[in-house]
């Protein structure tokens, strides 16, 4: 449902300020979202000042540095530093991204990092993405095949059926897209988000697959695939320029394409 | 331990061509159901006779009614245009952000050209400021 506020014990308060010890000519402020499930207090936003000629280019590596060197009770999740694991999805200046291959040079005035939108908060930048995984499992991300190839073979596949693969099999699944999506937002209890329609897609087109048809049952119903209306902020913010929006049209389309045939 | 926080969405995201034309097409289409309304009340002036015509030609001629009626040809033209360009995404084209972006664009622009068209047309043709 449509709620423009955030819930009472969601909204941010004034946080605390960590000014930088060493000082150089590149300053900069970042402001971060900060929640403590072991105090009572609603969250805040923290400022802290680096100075970047100590520090690393990312986003990532203020988050480290900061974490090491000023507040260590910070908490986000990263493990790859190369945009390939996804952990590091947050909100960066307003848009979705990774921390690791944002640049903080790309942001002018001060950087404010918040977790990824309209999800429940376990700790500073680290949200509960438990549903939305629970929501890609529930499209059955593994192959459907009719028959079981031969051990010693492999399911082969033309070069023009690999191709339908690229631009989907690159998702990492670092929610990005779902939790940029106002539609999500309002309604992720039932609709699946881009994310995970995404890699239904990946899956309905891949040749080597035999289940479309069931695959596109499942998705026929009013909240799980129709809620996208198109607003392409999924497209928009995706840190691996993929095109969510573009894989839900597909499915769409097809759904349409297989009226009346049967 | 405390129920845990929503974290901030609407109040934090940044407002980007992408999600504005997609509000605003709903705004305008919601506009446009207002817009029916005063568009049989005008036709049921009219067809009760030069009195009741001229009373509601007063109103909408009045500065508030023309500010009310730019609006609802504003929202006309954009959900018009947006409209088309919803039904080519519905058809497969036009996915690629680049042009998400230059279609966008194009919709304001037109939005703006129909509208001052229309009002030019009603201007030559003597329906406003006779």
């Amino acid at each position: 449902m449509v709620e423009l506020r955030l819930p009472p014990n969601s909204r941010i308060t004034k946080g605390k300020t960590y000014p930088s010890a060493s000082k150089g000519p590149r300053m900069k402020i970042f402001q971060i979202y900060r929640y403590d499930p072991d105090d009572k207090a609603n969250p805040r936003m923290d400022t802290y000042e680096l100075n970047l000629d100590e520090c690393g280019p990312m986003v990532l590596d203020a988050l480290i540095k900061i974490k090491n060197e000023v507040d260590t009770t910070l908490t986000f999740r990263r493990s790859c530093r190369e945009g390939i694991c996804g952990s590091c999805a947050m909100n960066i200046e307003g848009t979705n991204t990774l921390a690791c291959i944002k640049p903080i040079d790309e942001a002018g005035g001060e950087i404010k990092i918040t977790p990824l939108p309209h999800l429940s908060v376990v700790k500073d930048l680290v949200p509960d993405l438990n549903f939305a995984f629970e929501q890609y499992a529930s499209v059955k991300p593994w192959i459907q095949a009719a028959d079981t190839p031969p051990p010693d073979k492999e399911r082969l596949q033309s070069k023009e059926e690999r191709e339908k693969l690229d631009g989907l099999w690159e998702c990492i699944l670092c929610f990005c897209c779902s939790t940029s999506c106002p539609s999500y937002w309002w309604n992720g209890d039932k609709y699946l988000g881009p994310a995970t329609l995404l890699q239904s897609y990946r899956w309905i087109a891949d040749s080597r697959d035999d289940a479309t048809d069931e695959r596109l049952d499942e998705l026929d119903d009013p909240f799980k695939l129709y809620r996208c209306h198109t607003i392409m902020n999924c497209t928009n913010t995706c840190p691996k320029s993929l095109n969510p929006a573009k894989a839900i049209g597909e499915i769409k389309k097809k759904m349409v394409a297989r009226v009346g045939k049967d | 331990m405390a129920e845990r926080p929503l974290s901030p969405h609407l109040q934090i995201y940044k407002i980007q061509i992408t999600s504005l034309l997609s509000i605003l097409h709903r705004l305008t289409g919601m506009i446009l159901y207002g817009g029916a309304v005063l568009w049989v009340v005008w036709l049921m002036g009219l067809a009760n006779g030069k009195d009741s015509y001229d009373a509601i030609q007063k109103i909408l001629l009045h500065p508030v009614g023309l500010i009310v009626l730019l609006g609802w040809s504003l929202s006309f033209f954009y959900h018009f245009c947006n409209g088309i360009r919803h039904l080519c995404w519905d058809m497969g084209y036009g996915y690629d952000i680049k042009t998400v972006r230059q279609t966008g664009w194009f919709v304001i622009i037109m939005t703006i050209l129909l509208t001052m068209f229309t009002w030019m047309l009603g201007r030559t043709w003597g329906f406003i400021w006779t």
